[in-house]
């Protein structure tokens, strides 16, 4: 750049030409858009919602700083520390769940089976139909007079009284990952088959020549070389999983008396229809440290290099 | 409006003003006194945002008196509506970020969230109490915050006790019995036929706050007192929820799961015989194309909550609140329409295409044909007149909205009823999640 600008005829460059040609101010400029994209719609925001968690906002008058008191107030909160709970008993049981499944139906998927893109596609259905219909559909499904479940059962003779999916705190809470898993799954199948076809046959063929079983196949080539996929795909279903809101909210809005509120639901319902905007925010931004540990926990499970080419470190 | 039913309405109304019979001489100097009208700005457009529909009439017959409105006035209208539970936070962003809907109609406490950022329809509300009778002690408090009026009551949901009359009386019963230990026994008795009685306690915004509300209530508990001190620990709470758990006892399995719908459908289905609600489940039998649903409408009846110990009636009602916001560009025309919306030509048509569904806040609209030409809603006419607002009988504002909106009743009821908790661990845990709300 700079022997061809040496050698133009006029008398000197301009300051802004000069400037121009300095690349660690044409870096600043070109990414200077994505930052201010980025401060704008991520940290701004997000810094809002930690700072209002340490006021006492409410909706429509602006609150003062009361510093850590919401969390304080939060941590002796029976209704609080049940969401923590139900949040992770959700988040654990139906990722295990919806990760077992999803790689099976992956694994199926990948044989040679009949109609095969048709039934790829159809397996992505749960997932491309809007959560809250779903919702409703389980809604129905679950309905405490009216489920379908039930009334089959009743029908065969295997229940004399209808299933009460939504109002026992433990069934409720089962009910609730069902049909989280139901949605779920496609998304982590669809993923993993992805990365299920990025894997050299070469590999299987080296592994037949070496007399390996079907399982020694499965353990020693395909999980190792699926690992990083595995990694992202778990990490998004986690956090997606940690912060639902629709499924709750059409299902039980929480109940029965609170057994199945979760950290996203509970936060809204104070914030936002209870008006309590600082203790709401304070319940997101307590939601904060643990999906910034899943996030680390793939970051750094990524940067491993027996994650990503299944050797070892 | 034709010349006649000008006259007509001029005449009605002055009547009513007076105290006497609609029909009354017609006095020239209070129909005078009675003319309020604000002129729009020029240029006035206006955004309104109402709660959703119960039943499409109201719908409906809104929208045709806000055309009506257009056409007499010329300021055109948007109006947009939106479920009542989602307009409540969409009102406190309006509200905080100071830009939207020129008029917002929601519900309750709403008003008394947001008091510096509302209109002053102090005018209004007096012009049309004054002509129509008064407003009713209930929408006297949700409409003014330290004497003036933050908002225009437009109405209530009520409730009322919603029962299969066939099989009241096949239980031993003529009808409701007006107290709380008739009462049980009704419900005991509709369980022992296979005919239970259901009540909501899931987080059901209308259903379940309404009779759980009632029922502390009536039993002479409450959240706060006066002062707005927390008071619910009290030997009356303890009655209620002893109360709550034999009732509890008589409801089918499922009531702490349902939302707002179920027992409407319940109903329907013929699995609970008893329950509260509006005026819906008798709508939707009325309307019903199977048969089987339609036969029930006949059999349906309604009555008001039976009263407790406190002796009086304790009715939470569900207000409608007509919000004008200080940031409107066109106070006038808002203040305008609103007149015109309450004026007895346009509200009583809507209240009767509403089919009961609203019960007037003004006195005069008691008169309504809708409440005679079906003697079943009869119930609903009088519910407006026993209701308490939110938070009784402390004071409207954040912290009632907050209360309820957090299900610190309901809560309570649920778990003390269906024994998850003893009696004395759900007061507990209401009373610390109270005073949460209720500090300084």
């Amino acid at each position: 750049m700079h022997a061809p600008a040496a050698a133009l005829p006029t008398v000197s460059q301009s300051a802004l030409s000069r400037l121009f040609d300095n690349r660690n101010f044409l870096g600043l400029l070109f990414m200077l858009p994505g930052a201010v994209l980025l401060v704008l719609f991520l940290t701004y925001p997000l810094g809002l919602g930690v700072w209002l968690g340490f006021t006492d906002a409410k909706v429509g008058r602006p609150g003062e700083w009361i510093g850590i008191e919401n969390y304080e107030y939060l941590v002796t909160d029976s209704v609080f520390r049940l969401s923590v709970w139900n949040t992770f008993l959700y988040t654990v049981i139906a990722s295990a769940i919806k990760f077992a499944l999803g790689l099976w139906l992956a694994l199926l998927l990948n044989e040679r089976i009949p109609f095969k893109s048709f039934v790829r596609a159809i397996v992505l259905l749960p997932f491309i139909v809007p959560t809250v219909l779903s919702a409703i559909a389980f809604w129905w499904i679950y309905d405490a007079q009216f489920s379908i479940i039930s009334w089959t059962l009743t029908r065969l003779g295997l229940i004399d009284t209808y299933i009460d999916f939504l109002g026992e705190p433990n069934m409720a809470r089962g009910s609730v990952i069902a049909a989280n898993i139901w949605r779920g799954v496609p998304f982590i199948a669809i993923c993993l088959l992805a990365g299920l076809q990025t894997i050299s046959p070469s590999l299987y063929e080296a592994a037949a020549i070496d007399g390996a079983t079907g399982w020694q196949k499965f353990w020693h080539v395909t999980l190792p070389m699926l690992s990083p996929i595995i990694a992202v795909v778990m990490t998004f279903s986690v956090l997606f999983t940690f912060t639902d809101f629709q499924l709750i909210w059409v299902l039980t809005r929480g109940g029965p008396i609170n057994a199945t509120h979760l950290m996203a639901t509970l936060s809204f319902q104070r914030a936002i229809p209870g008006g309590a905007l600082g203790e709401g925010a304070a319940i997101a931004t307590a939601m904060i440290p643990f999906l910034l540990a899943a996030i680390l926990f793939s970051y750094f499970g990524l940067q491993r290099r027996r994650w990503q080419q299944g050797t070892k470190d | 409006m034709t010349q006649s039913s000008r006259r007509d309405f001029l005449k009605a109304s002055a009547g009513l003003a007076a105290g006497a019979a609609v029909g009354a001489p017609l006095l020239p100097r209070e129909a005078a006194a009675q003319q309020l009208s604000f002129k729009p700005e020029a240029g006035a457009r206006l955004r309104v945002l109402r709660w959703k529909r119960f039943v499409q009439g109201d719908e409906d017959a809104w929208a045709a008196n806000t055309r009506k409105f257009s056409e007499v006035t010329g300021v055109p209208v948007t109006l947009e509506s939106e479920n009542w539970e989602d307009l409540r936070p969409k009102a406190a962003v309006a509200a905080n970020v100071g830009s939207g809907p020129d008029i917002i109609i929601g519900t309750n406490d709403d008003p008394h969230q947001y008091p510096t950022k509302l209109l002053d329809v102090g005018d209004v509300a007096e012009y049309l109490g004054k002509k129509y009778g008064g407003w009713y002690d209930m929408f006297r408090q949700y409409g003014t915050a330290d004497g003036r009026w933050i908002a225009l009551p437009q109405g209530a949901g009520q409730g009322a006790i919603v029962y299969r009359e066939s099989h009241v009386k096949a239980a031993g019963f003529s009808g409701i019995p007006r107290d709380l230990d008739g009462f049980l026994k009704l419900c005991q008795a509709l369980k022992a036929k296979g005919t239970p009685p259901g009540f909501a306690l899931g987080h059901a915004t209308g259903d379940a706050n309404g009779w759980c509300h009632w029922l502390i209530w009536s039993h002479g508990a409450h959240l706060v007192d006066q002062n707005n001190r927390v008071a619910i620990d009290s030997p009356q709470t303890r009655a209620a929820l002893e109360y709550a758990k034999k009732l509890y006892a008589c409801f089918p399995p499922g009531t702490l799961s349902w939302l707002d719908p179920n027992n409407n459908k319940a109903f329907l289905s013929g699995e609970i015989s008893l329950t509260n609600n509006g005026v819906s489940v008798y709508y939707a039998a009325l309307n019903a194309t199977d048969p089987k649903i339609k036969a029930i409408a006949a059999d349906i009846q309604h009555a008001n909550m039976p009263i407790g110990p406190v002796g009086r009636p304790t009715e939470l009602g569900l207000a409608f609140m007509a919000m004008t916001f200080k940031y409107s560009k066109y106070p006038n025309a808002a203040k305008e329409y609103l007149r015109f919306m309450w004026e007895k030509e346009q509200y009583g048509a809507w209240m009767e295409a509403s089919l009961g569904f609203v019960g007037q806040p003004l006195k005069a609209y008691e008169q309504n044909p809708v409440w005679t030409s079906d003697p079943k809603r009869l119930a609903y006419r009088d519910a407006v007149k026993l209701m308490l607002p939110n938070g009784w009988p402390g004071s409207l504002g954040p912290a009632s909205a907050a209360a309820m909106a957090d299900f610190i009743v309901v809560d309570m009821v649920a778990q003390a009823a269906s024994g998850s908790t003893s009696i004395a661990d759900a007061i507990k845990q209401a009373e610390r999640r109270a005073k949460r709300y209720y500090r300084s």
